[in-house]
């Protein structure tokens, strides 16, 4: 044996063949129409757009675009159902078709994980394992609240608004509609959503569990399309509510638009993430959390932890086990069972991806990336990394949206708690130490709507989820997300 | 020539089996002079295995999420409704009207549905976080007592039944409940509910019986932390609140002669079978402008 | 001896092998990881029943493992208690298969560093390739560090040219911190290999100790640049939980260790289980328990 260098060499030889889960059980039309007032309805201008899978660049099916003139109708009936049907209805009887709605997610959970898989381009196992379970268990627990608000608001004699108007975002499509459907019905309201231009076809899968869980028609709308539906949907003067999750740019337009109006909103936008390693954390389980904050979903997760900070005695030890075991990712087919990093959702956010890598590398960052292969056909970007940046640099500044995490140093928990909330985001922020007391602490200071403690990216319907400063206002999930459907 | 049915045996329901009673003895309520069936008499040796069933079984109830116990209550319903048709048939047996039957197997699904939506929200309602004056992060949350006895009404054989049994289990706890004695029909169907409703065995045990009997060793056993009594009798109640002092049991009392009314289905019903425990912790004191030692 | 060993936390253990025991193994890759795994058992018998006759018996079955299909690798070595060694070292001739023996009076390890270190020799003077060794448990709970480090270092140089595989007991530790600090001990004080378990206590090996133990052995890599092997022992009689195991040792230490000098199985039912699916991968047909020999 000659002499060896001390590296651990992942080339073992030992390759796991593709395990790609089946398709063959899900059911999917070529062409969808709108679902507005229980019925499938097509779009008033007739037009259709395609919607693609990012990991063969292949046509999926055409969805309909919705424009005003839809949207209308889409709120009429919402209003409609509102006054004749779900005000009225006693709230445990509400309660019931939610259960039903959650019952029947259950029961098609792997079909809606592999139409999620390949409609986004996320790892099945991360549909299959996080998202659809944890969207059906939203409807779940919000369909126990039902008949409980007065509960949850003493003295207060909550009332629902009216009809509400969602807009949800492409990284999570149907666990994002779970968060706005479920407690908007739980609290009475009927809703109108809009799902994102690229990732439609779980919604609509919705809108079919919807319709067979005889819900009354008009209760949930649903409208695709893309930013002008979504302006429709906002500006639309029979809407009581607007709940958002996206981007703090078009966050603050909706703001603007609403400003004068008596519509409630919500806002859950970007964010920029510190995730901080302290020396004495128990430092394997606290790479495998940076890993999982980062790299989980392609890192398209508004709490993504992209700003890594080490303590700067651990630092060389923490990159090293970060690289090692950035190696044993498995990125590629999102349908593959192994597959841990799947598709860049589109390819205008491959193209925003790689314009960072760019700015990333000018200003003077150092970047590397796993030593994996990648699919011809298809959007990609390996796990990376980028050393040596300092607050200034941009990529340490911006939100990207992608496996993209930017690596900094500190030295005392001052220096690091001033570091992380220096940031016009407030969204998440991730702590790892072994010692309670300093935990505590961080989860005081950081200013930040979530807080990890040697954790990350966990999700919970009891629990919620929202955002600081520029992140946005309003909380889903548990008894917090609630309030924002009510009045009183 | 008609086909001769199969009459049921009725059952106990102890740790997720149906035994009959360990004494053999039975006894045969009737309803307007016709036999129900024979019931066991169960003996103060069944109780006991009882309770060893249920304090077995409430280390895994009680560590399941919250959700999970939520996903089990729900399925209770789930099968219940399913069933439907049988309950209505036994509380037609035993004295009911077809319209009153359905009324009462109706409230008894939807109240299972009401308490399954508290599993994962009442410690929500009942916790705390705090504030106290030193540097502690200091919260305050329910957990389940343990194990409880209950003793359900006499007059209705399902509703007074599930209003009891549900909110005890909910949180956590693991029961034993002796039945209506004149109308046991319906519990022991139920422990079949149960027992196809990925209810863990021993977390709701089911004995059929005389009070009588029973009464003193369900308020006197050292490894029962609670007993609710569902029932109006005030000799019983006071029977079992002096034999309670002996391990400080819990004794808490519903009068369910109105089991029907709204006011049965409250999350309070979940908080009188908690402990509410505080756990401090201390919260290191340094800021982004230094430390303070 | 090392001062203090790095935090382990629990649940972050947990989720990393729940990760791993999604993944799906099939085909090709399945077949090459069971013959792998096969090749890594060391084939044992433990029992106070134990005979000559019985140890013959398993000498062959390492020997022999399911003639009907051929080009199977053998397993790696056969275990048996110190007064077996010649007789399996007799009947292993010819072969690659190594012997190793328990001793320093396995299981329990409660006896004196004289006659544990005499089973020691009794062992390497009859041949033992393999030394597996317990630790002091009750010494490692009374905090006596340097006792548990001393008295590894003295069995390890008993051993001479055998290797030494030094048994933590993991199931009597407690926590992962504890398994932790005691491999970081037993590598110190000169272990070729970390093994979990006696099997004769439950919990035996598990996939998240297992973790913990692969995790110490490639920071004392790092550190060192000394090479230590792995062994989980016990409870592992399925080819899924095998496979399984042989996963986490690619994603966390590499080719390095995915071989027999540095991995190992201690097992005495998995060799047939890793047959059985071996057959069926072939023949596509499930297969039933009478058609492997049992020895």
């Amino acid at each position: 044996m000659s002499k060896k260098t001390i590296a651990i060499n992942f080339d073992t030889g030992w390759d796991l063949n593709p395990a790609p889960e089946s398709t063959s059980h899900i059911q999917l039309n070529e062409q969808y129409q709108l679902f507005i007032g229980g019925k499938w309805v097509k779009p008033e201008s007739g037009k259709y757009f395609a919607t693609i899978n990012p990991a063969t660049e292949e046509k999926i099916a055409m969805v309909a675009e919705a424009n005003e003139k839809d949207v209308d109708k889409a709120v009429k009936a919402a209003r409609k159902a509102y006054n004749d049907v779900w005000s009225k209805m006693p709230a445990a009887e509400r309660g019931k078709y939610i259960y039903r709605i959650a019952r029947l997610m259950q029961e098609k959970a792997r079909e809606l994980a592999v139409i999620e898989t390949m409609d986004g381009g996320k790892p099945i196992r991360e549909s299959r394992d996080i998202d659809i379970p944890l969207a059906a268990a939203h409807f779940f627990y919000y369909a126990g609240w039902a008949d409980k608000l007065n509960y949850a608001f003493p003295n207060r004699h909550p009332q629902s608004l009216g009809v509400a108007g969602q807009i949800t975002p492409w990284n999570f499509p149907l666990l994002m509609a779970a968060w706005k459907i479920a407690p908007a019905l739980a609290t009475g309201n009927t809703v109108v959503l809009k799902p994102a231009e690229t990732t439609p076809l779980t919604a609509l899968k919705l809108a079919e569990i919807i319709q067979e869980s005889g819900l009354p028609d008009g209760v949930v709308n649903i409208v695709t399309g893309a930013g002008a539906t979504g302006a429709a949907v906002v500006n639309h003067k029979d809407v009581d509510k607007i709940a958002f999750t996206g981007s703090t740019g078009v966050g603050k337009i909706i703001q603007n638009a609403v400003a004068g109006t008596n519509k409630k909103v919500t806002l859950e936008l970007g964010g920029k993430a510190a995730n901080i390693i302290f020396e004495d954390a128990a430092l394997d389980q606290a790479v495998e959390g940076i890993i999982n904050g980062i790299y989980f979903n392609q890192g398209h997760v508004c709490c993504a932890g992209s700003r890594l900070f080490v303590q700067e005695s651990v630092y060389d030890t923490v990159l090293r086990k970060l690289k090692d075991r950035m190696e044993s990712l498995v990125v590629g087919n999102p349908l593959d069972k192994n597959t841990d990093v799947g598709a860049i959702n589109s390819k205008e956010q491959l193209a925003t991806i790689h314009n960072y890598l760019k700015i990333g590398k000018q200003e003077g960052g150092e970047m590397y990336q796993s030593n994996c292969s990648t699919p011809k056909k298809g959007y990609w970007c390996k796990p990376t990394l980028f050393t040596n940046l300092s607050q200034s640099n941009r990529i340490v500044q911006e939100e990207i949206f992608g496996p993209v995490l930017a690596v900094q140093t500190f030295r005392t928990v001052s220096e690091v708690i001033e570091k992380a909330n220096n940031t016009p985001f407030g969204l998440s922020a991730g702590v790892w130490t072994d010692k309670g007391s300093k935990l505590f602490n961080l989860t005081a200071q950081m200013r930040a709507g979530i807080i990890w403690g040697n954790t990350y990216n966990k999700f919970d319907p009891t629990s919620p989820f929202g955002g600081y400063k520029e992140s946005g206002f309003g909380r889903e999930g548990g008894l917090h997300g609630l309030k924002p459907y009510l009045k009183f | 020539m008609a086909r001769a049915e199969i009459l049921k045996t009725y059952k106990i329901y102890i740790g997720g089996k149906f035994p009959r009673t360990e004494s053999g003895r039975y006894y045969t309520p009737k309803q307007d002079g016709k036999s129900l069936g024979n019931i066991c008499l169960s003996s103060r040796k069944d109780f006991r295995n009882a309770v060893v069933a249920a304090r077995n079984a409430f280390g895994s109830w009680s560590n399941a999420t919250a959700f999970n116990r939520s996903q089990v209550l729900y399925r209770i319903a789930e099968m219940l409704e399913g069933r439907k048709a049988q309950f209505v048939e036994e509380l037609m047996q035993q004295g009911s009207s077809k319209a009153k039957a359905e009324k009462e197997v109706f409230a008894a699904i939807d109240r299972i549905i009401y308490f399954a939506g508290w599993c994962d929200k009442y410690s929500q309602i009942f916790s705390a976080v705090n504030p106290v004056a030193t540097s502690h992060f200091n919260f305050t949350a329910p957990e389940p007592t343990g194990v409880v006895s209950v003793v359900a009404p006499e007059d209705t054989s399902l509703i007074g039944l599930v209003s009891g049994i549900i909110p005890v289990i909910a949180s956590g706890n693991t029961c034993v409940v002796l039945v209506s004695e004149s109308k046991p029909l319906c519990a022991v169907t139920f422990a079949e509910v149960l027992n196809s409703s990925d209810v863990p065995g021993g977390a709701v045990n089911i004995l059929t019986g005389h009070t009588k009997e029973l009464l003193s060793h369900m308020a006197s056993h050292m490894d029962v932390n609670a007993f609710l009594y569902a029932r109006g009798d005030k000799k019983e109640l006071l029977e079992i609140q002096k034999q309670a002092v002996e391990n400080l049991k819990r004794v808490v009392h519903y009068d369910f002669s109105d089991v029907y009314a709204e006011k049965h289905q409250n999350p309070y019903y979940i908080e009188d079978f908690v402990e509410m425990k505080t756990t401090w912790h201390p919260i290191e004191k340094i800021g982004a402008s230094g430390s303070g030692y | 001896m090392p001062i203090a060993s790095p935090a382990v936390d629990q649940v972050g253990i947990l989720d990393r092998v729940e990760r791993i025991t999604k993944r799906s193994i099939k085909n090709e890759s399945k077949v090459q990881g069971l013959k792998m795994a096969l090749n890594m058992i060391d084939l044992t018998t433990l029992e106070g029943a134990d005979t000559e006759k019985k140890v013959i018996q398993l000498c062959n079955k390492a020997q022999h493992l399911h003639d009907a299909y051929p080009g199977l690798p053998t397993v790696a070595a056969v275990c048996v208690y110190p007064n077996f060694v010649s007789v399996a070292k007799t009947n292993l001739k010819g072969s690659n298969i190594k012997v190793a023996a328990v001793a320093t009076a396995f299981p329990a390890g409660q006896s004196s560093r004289e006659v544990k270190l005499l089973d020691t020799k009794m062992a390497v003077d009859a041949g033992a390739d393999e030394i597996d060794m317990v630790i002091s448990r009750g010494k490692f709970h009374s905090g006596e560090y340097a006792f548990v480090f001393d008295e590894i270092a003295a069995i390890k140089e008993a051993c001479g040219n055998a290797r030494l595989k030094v048994i933590l007991e993991t199931g009597e530790l407690g926590t992962f911190d504890k398994v932790r600090k005691a491999s970081d001990i037993a590598m110190a004080a000169g272990a070729d290999f970390i093994k979990t378990s006696t099997g004769k206590i439950s919990p035996a090996a598990t996939l998240p100790v297992t973790l913990v133990m692969l995790e110490a052995i490639k920071d004392h890599y790092y550190n060192t640049g000394v090479q230590v092997g792995m062994k989980p022992a016990g409870g592992i009689s399925n080819a899924k939980l095998a496979l399984q195991y042989l996963l986490l040792v690619k994603e966390t230490l590499g080719a390095d260790w995915l071989n027999n000098n540095w991995f190992r199985f201690g097992a005495s039912s998995l060799a047939n289980d890793l047959l059985m699916q071996l057959v069926k991968q072939d023949t596509g047909l499930y297969q039933s328990k009478d058609y492997f020999s049992k020895d």
